[in-house]
């Protein structure tokens, strides 16, 4: 019997719990030479803004042992360009796409958001209150439980459909965090978006990095992702979303059993353009290798007696 | 342009240099459309320091043999691990990735400039040009003797011009110091370039000096090769640009402050 891979993120039905991460796939085209995206459980878009943003300077990218730093600072579009450019070439795929909402402002939230709001093929978007790349706003508001609730809270009022919200791993506790949006409104919690880190090169002793630090991804970080993403589906209702360094279907089943619903594969698209199917597929064969008819008995699976 | 990711096996791994390896790779399949100037992106497995793939241009596409070869500059562990792999082995490629040169019209005259490892576009560039009828030569700028790169084959497909630091073979100095830049010597059309950065600025100038378009391949470091990291971007007149996408060859006009 073929098991089943559906998952459910608050009125979302995902035909598998494997998406791409914000900033790692671009808006999907970009991967159409590789694998059609309709395999994909979703698509998280580019983060998105108010305005268009130039981002950072070079550089911007840092490899650094299994993982890479960047500090791209949020390069797009801006939301009328996105609407205008990008969305009609994307929202006839056949899986979910959601748009990562970022701004400096909770003002630039709520713009951005209900403009996404009134877009039919958009079902949802992840509120990006962890982007430790930018000057203002970004990370500032994830890292303090009334601003993190604050910004969800106010966009809440103003989005209607499924609102994820993308927590910070760089907070003593990201459960208490998870508690507070969760309270706001938010349907869904991602955790993790990337560690503040820095890369330095010693022969010109100056930093690699343009702004200094930047965010770290990759399977440097998985353990401690997995950790927090096992802290917070224990202290929350709402469905987590586990992402940092998933680069296989092993991966990917660690993080449903410590707790997450589903899962976003982030840096490992840059490495291997094909790696999501791939996932998709090892998932499958773990199932059948282990007999589970419903993926949905794995999340929380963890056997810890 | 469709990418593709295939295996290939190489079937040579040839040292230049200390510093330097030409490898020839073949894929299992007939190898799809690659323009000059075009790279892949080279997986290198087993190495804890290397984690992402390493962009390289085509050196060379030999469709009746159906290779590959790549001109790598060994720079840490990842070329390092590339340069001790042996034929039989295989590795992973992303490609062809990027825009390529623009190739002139027949009866045109072509300048080629590479500096130390830039040559490796070069060839593959040269072999095409010439093809369709413009008369091709390469201006190779090497460190010393022992670093002129495969003058054989550049000398396969046009005239070729060296500059070595200390002067040992061709004109003592950089590629800009060669007499070929002389007002009447140069009989040029279009100017390409790759190599650091400070040469390609220098030999752009003299392309505007000249009055000739001129088009630089640019190496940024870059993640994904496909446009969705926004990481190996560039400066350009109407913003920031991917290096893997809307590069790597640029005009230079379109890039910020590289003319001043």
């Amino acid at each position: 019997m073929k098991p089943s891979l559906e998952v459910n993120i608050h009125n979302l039905v995902l035909k598998n719990p494997v998406m791409t991460a914000s900033g790692t796939f671009g808006y999907g085209p970009e991967f159409e030479d590789f694998f059609d995206p309709s395999v994909l459980g979703g698509i998280f878009v580019k983060g998105t803004t108010g305005k268009l943003r130039q981002g950072n300077p070079y550089p911007r990218m840092a490899e650094t042992p299994m993982g890479m730093l960047n500090a791209v600072g949020l390069q797009n579009k801006g939301v009328d360009g996105f609407i205008s450019d990008i969305y009609p070439k994307i929202k006839h795929y056949g899986t979910h796409l959601i748009v990562n909402v970022s701004g400096s402002t909770v003002e630039e939230y709520i713009e951005v958001a209900e403009k996404i709001n009134a877009l039919e093929h958009i079902p949802a978007i992840e509120l990006n209150i962890s982007c430790p790349n930018v000057k203002e706003g970004g990370m500032a508001f994830g890292t303090s439980c009334p601003s993190a609730a604050a910004v969800t809270r106010a966009v809440r009022e103003v989005y209607h459909k499924t609102m994820i919200v993308k927590l910070s791993p760089n907070v003593t506790n990201i459960a208490e965090i998870a508690q507070v949006v969760e309270g706001a409104g938010a349907d869904a919690v991602s955790v993790v978006n990337t560690l503040l880190g820095m890369a330095i090169n010693a022969e010109t002793r100056r930093p690699v990095l343009s702004t200094v630090t930047g965010g770290l991804s990759g399977p440097a970080i998985k353990p401690v992702a997995l950790r927090m993403v096992w802290q917070t589906a224990k202290a929350v209702k709402i469905p987590v979303i586990g992402l940092g360094g998933i680069m296989t279907a092993t991966d990917a089943i660690e993080f449903l059993l410590a707790g997450a619903t589903a899962v976003q594969v982030g840096t490992a698209n840059f490495i291997d353009p094909t790696v999501c199917p791939k996932i998709i597929a090892g998932i499958e064969s773990y199932m059948i290798r282990h007999e589970t008819e419903d993926i949905k008995s794995l999340i929380n699976g963890l056997i810890t007696v | 342009m469709k990418k593709f990711i295939h295996d290939f096996h190489i079937i040579e791994n040839k040292d230049l240099n200390p510093g330097h390896f030409v490898l020839t790779l073949k894929p299992e399949v007939n190898l799809p459309p690659i323009f000059p100037g075009q790279f892949a992106e080279v997986r290198i497995d087993g190495s804890t320091g290397t984690f992402l793939r390493r962009p390289l241009s085509f050196h060379d596409v030999d469709y009746d043999a159906n290779t590959i070869t790549l001109l790598v500059q060994r720079k840490g562990d990842g070329t390092n691990r590339l340069a001790v792999m042996k034929p039989g082995d295989t590795i992973n490629m992303v490609y062809p990735l990027g825009n390529s040169f623009h190739i002139g019209s027949s009866g045109e005259r072509a300048l080629l400039v590479g500096g130390g490892c830039g040559v490796a576009p070069l060839l593959y560039l040269g072999k095409i040009l010439a093809k369709n009828g413009i008369r091709v030569t390469t201006l190779m700028g090497a460190r010393s003797e022992e670093y002129i790169m495969e003058p054989e084959r550049y000398k396969g497909h046009g005239e070729l011009l060296l500059t070595t630091e200390d002067g040992k073979a061709g004109t003592k100095g950089y590629v800009i110091h060669h007499e070929v830049w002389r007002e009447r010597n140069f009989s040029f059309d279009r100017v390409y370039t790759c190599g650091p950065d400070p040469m390609m600025k220098a030999v752009a100038r003299l392309a505007v000096r000249h009055q000739v378009p001129c088009e630089v391949s640019l190496e940024q470091t870059m993640a994904c090769g496909v446009g969705a990291c926004l990481c190996c971007v560039i400066e350009t007149n109407e913003g920031n640009k991917c290096t893997c996408t809307d590069g790597p060859v640029f005009d230079p006009n379109d890039l910020k402050n590289w003319l001043e």
